[in-house]
């Protein structure tokens, strides 16, 4: 079969599924007065269709920042406006001031997850086929499997189309500038990055690498001569990108410290809910939320962020290649996600990792299905557990390491059997959250247990993660680069 | 090439296709269902509550049964396994109750039943010629498979609308492939055991009937004939014992003769051409002063569930005539197995027939029959290059005419995603299998095809936005009745050609 015929396949199905989730519940559903991010998002609508521009972020009589007040950088507001747009045309009860709050009605839940399908078609869909397609090593039905995979993945279908985000607006656009750098167009990329960071400012979490490789970039090009050429097209396209984005706001010096002091709520404690980070799960045994002051939690935040990035961006500073640019993204996200600030727990978007999130929406159902089937898919197409040799996992690395003391180890046995292990961990999990009840003593148990291993999940991979980076062993020709 | 498949179990990806579809169809649960959940409903309640004697009398709710009394039985069990999910949807008076687990419920037992339907199609795959060494995504098993589990008609009324089709069509291509395996008593068994699920199998009965007699009856011992005989007689009193006296009631049940000639959305057959045509000249007729307008009959044309149409012009058609017409369409197909039986492939060529001939002739015929012709073809579809054409003329036309079926808004982009990726699919992987010797469909009947989107366009999005949307509402049904009406009359007359003209082989082929 042609590729043209086997991509369009994949895009089908993964659109279908997609809008099969989307029948499903949303966040916050059916439950005043708050609502969920649903409501939320409805609410920016209201906010920038009916306000001016000046009185988006701020606290009036007419915005009230404590109901969902914009917490998002301009494009997400320009974003809302445009959808605003067209829901006046279609109904203007659901963008009425005041009036449409807590809106909910089955055409408007069409309407909003329309908007959904609109913008993933149109940028994270052609990201993921063109990545596919220039990116992915092996025969073109590797890559079509590959492209499966990716847009089957349950974490952003259940996010966008059930909980309800417009996370594959922020994530498309970074792709298209993994994109960019990938194919050589700096500029393209670069602009592209931007546009995803003034989307949602959590892309900040993948800003170090792009820094660093463009960076790296130039300095290998020589700073004198067109490295320092390089570098200052690329920081001009940078700077113009955001003067365009927050045009309006530059006109009062009030405007801009306002919208990032939405943007980043220091005011908030160092987590909320249960996230799977080093700082809830420290929580369990000693209680940092109150024992530390605010400024020392954010310094000590701030410090183990930093240390844990640090080596992977000067890594790949020294080496600007692809394949280190590519891990130095998982390292900088993973360790931005485990210690920084105020960290959601939607910012993993890891399904499993989810679970107690996506049960209070209601979406069960959809989570066990597209779980399910991507592990499936995964599995099977991807023979992930084929190629799991020590060489293939380069194990190298921990083979040095634990040569010392225990030389009889099969390091691939084992990475097999703790795969197992995981996946059956979850499952117990999964089904222990839904139809058990907690002991009376530890109500929240499942979720904190569920943040716990997750958790040790993410610690082993950040530092396999960085192991990999920076010790890069010698790489055959005939190897596989795995993404 | 080949594809990196990790295990090297040769059938794995049959089992990753059917888990597949599975999940999909998992993820459809919360879909919008039809009138048919509530009809299926009530059929566990009043199986589970009332006494055998009642099941045909009881008429509480307006969804009586009418199926035949296996299928009764079937629900039976499956009330059974209901009580677990939840009672209350076993309680007769309790009408168009839904709550969720009873929409779990069944959902899941549709999901579950189609394992009928795996099956079947695993062991019709086993009929195929292989082609060793062939790429995956190019062999004929892989593609069958591909036609039948993923089929865009069987998913959106199986899993959307809600029916049991599935299920049906497994032990219907069970049969078949028993009749291809030369196990013919068990084809000939399943096939009985198929009547008394539903009796709209009725339609390719006549098939099954004169190759069973042509070829085995006659020609080997008077044994097999009383074998034959006592197989189906066994079955039809087993399945219709208990209801022994009650014969009458159980007939009319299953044969409500009081419908009207076309079903409310018009299946697109050769009555509603003739509808057309009637409604046509009764406008030319009326405008051009050769008629009188209140000497006509009032016709309302579609209207309703049930209706009663009174053709203005031409003649009116009564149940007896379709009848007529129905066997005449199939009777020279009847005639040429019976003279030149060609195996298992003539005969398979004769079901389709029969199945099409009949949705195109019959009475009270829905739309959703072209199933009934269209899963058999798909057979024969990746064994020749002819019957590829007629399956993809016939496929996409046939599944065009079901998008009638889902009319809400949610499911809309459902059936669009869906049909796209079963017409890519079969296009792709036929075209792939047959592609020395040019092209499958000729430049016309790609036009006719393209004509599709225009018509979807114009029906879905165009016209609701129209003034004629209000005082018009049935128009668009009537234009996709209409014009797959004729891609469908164009596969029936391409299957007949293609039936007359082949010479009688007898090559050692595994269809033998």
């Amino acid at each position: 079969m042609e590729n043209w015929s086997l991509f369009s396949l994949c895009v089908l199905l993964g659109l279908t599924s997609r809008w099969a989730v989307s029948f499903h519940s949303y966040s916050g559903a059916g439950k005043p007065p708050m609502f969920g991010d649903y409501e939320a998002q409805r609410h920016w609508q209201e906010v920038t269709y009916n306000l001016p521009v000046h009185e988006w972020y701020f606290n009036t009589t007419n915005n009230d920042l404590n109901y969902w007040g914009l917490d998002y950088p301009p494009l997400t507001a320009y974003h809302s406006l445009v959808c605003a747009y067209v829901a006046k045309l279609l109904n203007p009860e659901w963008v009425e001031l005041h009036a449409s709050r807590g809106y909910e009605s089955h055409s408007h839940k069409l309407f909003m997850r329309a908007t959904v399908l609109f913008t993933d078609i149109l940028i994270y869909i052609p990201a993921v086929l063109l990545y596919c397609f220039y990116f992915c090593d092996g025969f073109s039905k590797q890559k079509v499997a590959t492209a499966l995979c990716i847009l089957l993945y349950p974490g952003l279908i259940l996010i966008d189309y059930g909980h309800f985000q417009y996370n594959s607006v922020s994530l498309g656009l970074a792709l298209w500038g993994i994109l960019g750098l990938g194919l050589g167009w700096d500029l393209f990329g670069s602009l592209a990055f931007t546009l995803a960071l003034n989307y949602k400012q959590m892309e900040l979490y993948h800003s170090l690498p792009f820094f660093c490789y463009l960076l790296g970039k130039c300095i290998k090009q020589g700073l004198i001569g067109r490295g320092f050429f390089q570098l200052a097209k690329i920081s001009l396209t940078v700077l113009v990108t955001f003067a365009l984005c927050w045009m309006p706001f530059l006109s009062d010096p009030k405007q801009p410290l306002q919208v990032l002091h939405r943007l980043f709520p220091f005011g908030r404690g160092l987590f909320e809910d249960k996230v799977a980070n080093t700082w809830c799960s420290l929580n369990v045994l000693i209680k940092i939320k109150t024992l530390l002051s605010r400024e020392t939690q954010l310094f000590l935040s701030f410090a183990l962020t930093l240390l844990f990035i640090l080596p992977s961006s000067l890594k790949l500073l020294s080496k600007p290649n692809l394949w280190q640019f590519k891990l130095a993204l998982v390292n900088s996200s993973l360790a931005f996600f485990l210690f920084s600030f105020q960290v959601h727990e939607k910012s993993i978007l890891l399904a499993a990792f989810m679970l107690p999130l996506l049960v209070k929406d209601g979406l069960l159902l959809p989570y066990v299905v597209t779980s399910l089937a991507f592990l499936f898919l995964s599995l099977y197409l991807l023979s992930a557990l084929e190629r799991s040799t020590e060489e293939e996992l380069r194990l190298g690395i921990y083979r040095k390491l634990t040569r010392h003391w225990l030389p009889k180890l099969n390091l691939s046995r084992i990475i097999k059997w703790k795969f197992w292990f995981s996946l059956v961990a979850m499952a117990a999990l999964s089904f222990t959250s839904v139809w058990l009840e907690p002991p009376a003593k530890f109500p929240d148990l499942f979720p904190v247990l569920v943040s716990i291993l997750s958790f040790l999940h993410f610690l082993g991979f950040i530092i396999y993660f960085n192991l990999v980076q920076l010790m890069e062993p010698q790489r055959k020709k005939s190897q596989k680069k795995t993404n | 090439t080949v594809m990196a498949a990790p295990m090297t179990n040769d059938q794995s990806w049959f089992y990753a296709l059917a888990l597949g579809v599975s999940f999909l169809k998992c993820l459809l649960i919360n879909a919008y269902h039809s009138t048919d959940f509530e009809v299926h409903r009530n059929w566990l309640a009043l199986t589970h509550s009332l006494p055998v004697s009642q099941w045909y009398y009881e008429a509480t709710s307006e969804w009586t049964l009418d199926y035949p009394p296996l299928f009764a039985w079937f629900e039976y069990g499956l009330s059974h396994i209901a009580c677990f999910f939840d009672k209350e949807m076993l309680v007769v008076p309790n009408l168009n109750y839904a709550s969720p687990a009873t929409v779990l419920f069944q959902r899941l037992s549709v999901i579950v039943a189609d394992v009928v339907f795996f099956y079947a199609v695993k062991e019709c795959c086993k009929c195929l010629r292989e082609d060793k060494g062939k790429d995956l995504l190019g062999k004929p098993s892989f593609i069958l498979t591909g036609l039948l589990l993923w089929n865009f008609g069987l998913l959106i009324v199986d899993h959307i609308h809600f029916q049991y089709n599935g299920f049906l069509f497994g032990v219907l291509l069970l049969s078949i492939a028993r009749h291809c395996q030369n196990r013919h008593f068990e084809g000939a068994f399943l096939f009985s055991v198929l009547l008394n699920l539903k009796h709209i199998y009725l339609y390719i009965a006549p098939a099954y009937g004169i190759y069973l007699l042509r070829c085995f009856c006659f020609t080997q011992s008077n044994a097999v004939l009383v074998t034959l005989g006592t197989i189906v007689l066994s079955t039809f009193a087993v399945s219709f014992g208990p209801f022994i006296g009650q014969l009458p009631q159980v007939l009319s049940r299953l044969f409500p003769f009081k419908r009207g000639l076309c079903h409310a959305y018009w299946a697109p057959n050769i009555w509603a051409l003739y509808n057309i045509a009637d409604k046509a000249f009764s406008i030319l007729g009326v405008k051009f002063r050769l008629l009188d307008i209140n000497k006509l009959p009032k016709a309302s044309m579609t209207g309703g569930l049930v209706q009663e149409f009174q053709h203005s012009v031409l003649p009116s058609v009564s149940p007896l005539a379709t009848l007529v017409c129905t066997l005449l369409s199939i009777l020279p197909a009847l005639f040429k197995i019976w003279h030149r039986p060609n195996g298992a492939r003539g005969f398979l060529r004769c079901l389709v027939i029969c199945a099409l001939g009949s949705f195109m002739f019959g009475w009270h015929v829905h739309e959703k029959a072209i199933l009934m012709a269209i899963l058999p073809l798909s057979l024969l579809a990746v064994d020749s290059r002819k019957d590829a054409g007629i399956f993809l003329m016939l496929s996409v036309t046939g599944h065009y005419s079901l998008f009638p079926l889902l009319f809400t808004t949610q499911e809309l982009p459902i059936k669009i995603f869906l049909m796209l990726l079963f017409t890519i699919f079969s296009l792709a992987s036929l075209k792939t299998l047959f592609r020395k010797g040019g092209a499958l469909l000729n430049p016309l009947e790609v036009t006719y095809l393209l004509g599709l989107i225009p018509l979807e366009l114009i029906c879905e999005f165009v016209y609701p936005l129209t003034v004629w949307q209000k005082t018009f509402p049935f128009l668009p049904l009537m234009l996709t009745s209409v014009y797959c009406a004729l891609g469908v009359t164009y596969a029936f007359i391409r299957l007949y050609n293609s039936l007359l003209t082949c010479s009688d082989t007898t090559k050692k082929t595994k269809m033998q």
